[in-house]
């Protein structure tokens, strides 16, 4: 029998799948055929690489070529070249953007230099639909072991010295919620899985579940054991079709093994899971939202105590954690507290995963340590600003969270030093932000979110969010003034102070720590009436260079509304308060005479 | 699928899995193992080099030598096809010319296993990523 020689990793990942990985796993594997190396060469399906910009994403084992943007079409000359004959196809290799050199092999890729892949392990490494690549990589090794070696108190003190933090936003002791939830005394206690995942461009637990569904299975698990919870919950929103179908799968497959349903190796522990489908509402991520959406009521958060690990899912004690909270368990279950312990900085272990986006030359899913420094993730991961633009401003923790400036470069990543600077880790968003953004319009979009996804429950959010976006509109079209400024200021804080849930209580984070940092920025709009960006339509004004026009009459004769005079043969001007704004004019001048301002 | 009962019935499918994937295991760190290339350019395939290839692959195995085997396209030997260079952890690579299955086995035997150098070796003269 001949060997397999050669494995070609293909990603089926949502983007990777949006940009038709599937048709390239196709062609492989006709072309393998035709050729006949079907036996030597095997096509496996895999979660995301975290690259997915430049996605279909190709990668062969063992030389760790990283081929993107391949199509079917490229699937003929992968075969004949680099699985016959073993030579890379050049076109098809990354480009670096800033040596604008390929780069033939990933492990050479900056973007992948500083990563640590706790929680993303196994994505982009095995083939999530298939248990026995999950169990090959040590996958239900650790639930064994809780059940076999280890008494639920001794699984729980296991967690709380590895210092994991939850991953969905707040950063609550992972370890002390199951302690909690553990010592409720109830005949049925629950365990659910929050995958609500409401941030607007946050992928990093729709990657986890459909790269690497049986680890949060297994942690899930787990997690029932310690706590006394014979029954799970994954509470996931409906547009994630594809994390859906494969946590359905796995939950089958490790039916079929007896790793879930009834005396679980032997043992005499029960466990099994259901899934809950979310309509994708951002409030619904709240724990205290996602159990009444759950129950079948309207997803609206109510007052919290009691916590759902004492009072939860049908008024029983419910351990709630998010996707990348349970992906660690395992691994920190095998590998050891003092192990994870040794990642990331005093109060912040191990890694995080964030979703890199905007204007960085390498946008992309990553994960890294606790502790690294935004430079390091923006300049080296990210490799740097779009078309060598300048720095301006970094966003984490979404809706909730706040903008960043050139000087937070150097400090390192945790949930306090975030905190402190007035953002917080969030869920993982990150987005960079060049010269060319305007600050006033970043705290505007994020508002307009929050407007939107507010449940309308109490006032302060209700209304007030509604106010901070109607003052930030008016900035934004010059209205605004000094006492405006003081308004957002002073709003922001009774709406943080007295909105009910987490939303309302962070909502107006993007606006204070864009005033924070970037007062100047918001003093130019009001009382200069400029946007420095060029973002603020409004603010911008239509002028004419004296020197560059030749007075050829072009422009006035196209304006619509008769605002530019002047002789022929001599510079024109054009009046402001006639002027609309149409930019007709800069589009007719052959002479660049026409300024934006 | 059967079911797993016990720690001992989950180790056992792990080790009869495990191979699916001991190729990817190996690759993300290949400076830790030895790694072999094959130079597989049109005249080391008409020379014997799937051959030998294959023939590497299937005795490593057995002899439980963890190595990885990639196979590179021109090595720039034409005149002693088929080649592969040898790096055992922490050397600098070796190349073989002139390599049949049998100088294949004396390469595993000699230098893999005891880092003895034998016949056949080519100076270098190219460099590989
Ligand atoms: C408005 C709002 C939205 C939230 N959305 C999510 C979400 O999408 N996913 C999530 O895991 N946690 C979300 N949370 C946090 C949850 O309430 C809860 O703290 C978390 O699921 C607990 O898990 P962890 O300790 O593992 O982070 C949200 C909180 C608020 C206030
Ligand atoms: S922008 Fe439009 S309205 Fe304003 S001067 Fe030019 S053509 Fe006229
Ligand atoms: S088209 Fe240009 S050059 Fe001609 S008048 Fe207008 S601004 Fe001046
Ligand atoms: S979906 Fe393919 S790399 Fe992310
Ligand atoms: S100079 Fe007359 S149209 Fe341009």
């Amino acid at each position: 029998m001949t060997q397999i020689k050669m494995h070609l990793l293909v990603c089926g990942g949502t983007g990777c799948r949006s940009s038709h990985s599937e048709g390239v796993s196709q062609a492989l594997n006709e072309s393998l055929t035709n050729h006949g190396l079907d036996a030597e060469a095997k096509v496996v399906t895999t979660g995301c690489f975290g690259f997915c910009e430049k996605g279909p994403i190709v990668k062969v084992i063992p030389d760790n070529t990283f081929y993107v943007q391949v199509t079917p079409d490229d699937a003929e000359e992968i075969v004949k070249e680099h699985v016959l004959k073993g030579r890379k196809v050049q076109r098809l290799l990354y480009l670096d953007p800033e040596r604008e050199k390929t780069v033939s092999d990933d492990r050479h890729m900056t973007f992948y230099k500083k990563q640590i892949r706790i929680a993303l392990r196994n994505c982009g490494f095995i083939d999530p639909e298939n248990i026995d690549e999950y169990i090959a990589r040590d996958g239900y090794m650790a639930l064994a072991k809780c059940l076999s070696e280890y008494t639920p108190q001794q699984v729980i003190d296991i967690i709380k010295k590895s210092g994991l933090r939850g991953r969905g936003g707040g950063g609550f002791p992972t370890g002390l919620k199951w302690e909690i939830t553990a010592r409720v005394q109830a005949d049925q206690k629950y365990v659910i899985c929050n995958a609500d995942e409401g941030d607007p461009g946050a992928f990093m637990d729709r990657s986890i579940l459909e790269g690497d569904p049986h680890s949060v299975i297994e942690a899930m698990a787990i997690n029932g054991y310690c706590t006394g919870a014979s029954r799970g919950l994954v509470y996931i929103r409906a547009e994630y079709p594809l994390a859906i179908k494969r946590l359905q799968i796995a939950i089958e497959q490790a039916r079929t093994y007896g790793l879930l349903g009834e005396n679980i190796f032997g043992t005499g522990f029960h466990f099994d899971i259901q899934l809950r489908y979310g309509a994708g509402a951002f409030v619904c991520g709240e724990e205290t939202a996602l159990i009444h959406s759950m129950e079948g009521k309207r997803g609206e958060p109510t007052f919290k105590p009691p916590f759902p690990s004492e009072h939860g899912y049908m008024g029983k004690p419910s351990n709630v954690n998010n996707v990348e909270t349970y992906a660690n368990i395992p691994v920190i279950i095998l590998k050891g507290p003092a192990w994870f312990a040794s990642i990331g900085t005093e109060k912040s272990k191990g890694t995080k995963v964030f979703a890199l986006a905007g204007k960085v030359n390498n946008v992309g899913l990553i994960e890294v340590p606790m502790g690294i420094t935004l430079r390091e993730v923006i300049f080296e991961i990210g490799g740097g600003i779009k078309a060598g633009k300048e720095f301006k401003a970094v966003q984490t923790g979404g809706p909730s969270g706040g903008c960043l400036t050139a000087r937070h470069l150097d400090t390192p990543i945790d949930y306090d030093n975030l905190l402190a600077a007035g953002s917080m880790m969030g869920s993982g968003g990150m987005i960079v932000m060049d010269q060319d953004d305007c600050m006033v319009s970043i705290a505007k979009f994020y508002l307009e979110f929050t407007v939107e996804e507010s449940c309308g429950k109490c006032s302060p959010c209700r209304i007030g969010n509604k106010r901070l976006h109607e003052i930030l509109e008016k900035i934004c079209k010059g209205e605004g003034t000094m006492e405006d400024l003081e308004k957002l200021k002073n709003l922001s804080q009774v709406i943080k102070d007295t909105s009910l849930c987490g939303l309302g209580q962070t909502s107006p984070n993007p606006v204070l720590s864009t005033l924070e940092n970037f007062w100047d920025e918001y003093v130019e709009h009001v009382v200069d009436k400029k946007c420095r960006a060029g973002v603020c339509k409004s603010l911008m004004k239509y002028t004419i260079d004296a020197e560059a026009c030749v007075g050829c009459t072009a422009c006035a004769r196209a304006c619509p509304v008769n605002a530019i005079s002047g002789e022929r043969k001599q510079p024109h001007t054009i009046n402001p308060s006639i002027c609309i704004k149409c930019g007709a004019c800069m589009e007719k001048c052959k002479f660049n005479a026409v300024l934006l301002q | 699928m059967s079911q797993i009962k016990s720690l001992d019935d989950l180790r056992k499918i792990k080790e009869a899995v495990q191979k699916k994937i001991q190729l990817r295991e190996k690759s993300i760190d290949p400076e830790k193992v030895i790694q072999i290339k094959v130079g597989m350019a049109t005249s080391g395939i008409a020379s014997g080099a799937r051959e030998v290839m294959a023939f590497l692959i299937e005795e490593l195995e057995k002899r439980n030598i963890e190595a990885v085997v990639t196979q590179v396209g021109d090595m720039g030997y034409c005149y002693a096809e088929p080649t592969i260079e040898v790096t055992l952890p922490g050397k600098e690579p070796v190349v073989f010319g002139n390599v049949t299955t049998k100088k294949a086995d004396e390469i595993i035997e000699k230098y893999i296993k005891n880092g003895e150098l034998i016949d056949g070796i080519l100076p270098a003269n190219y460099h590989t990523i």
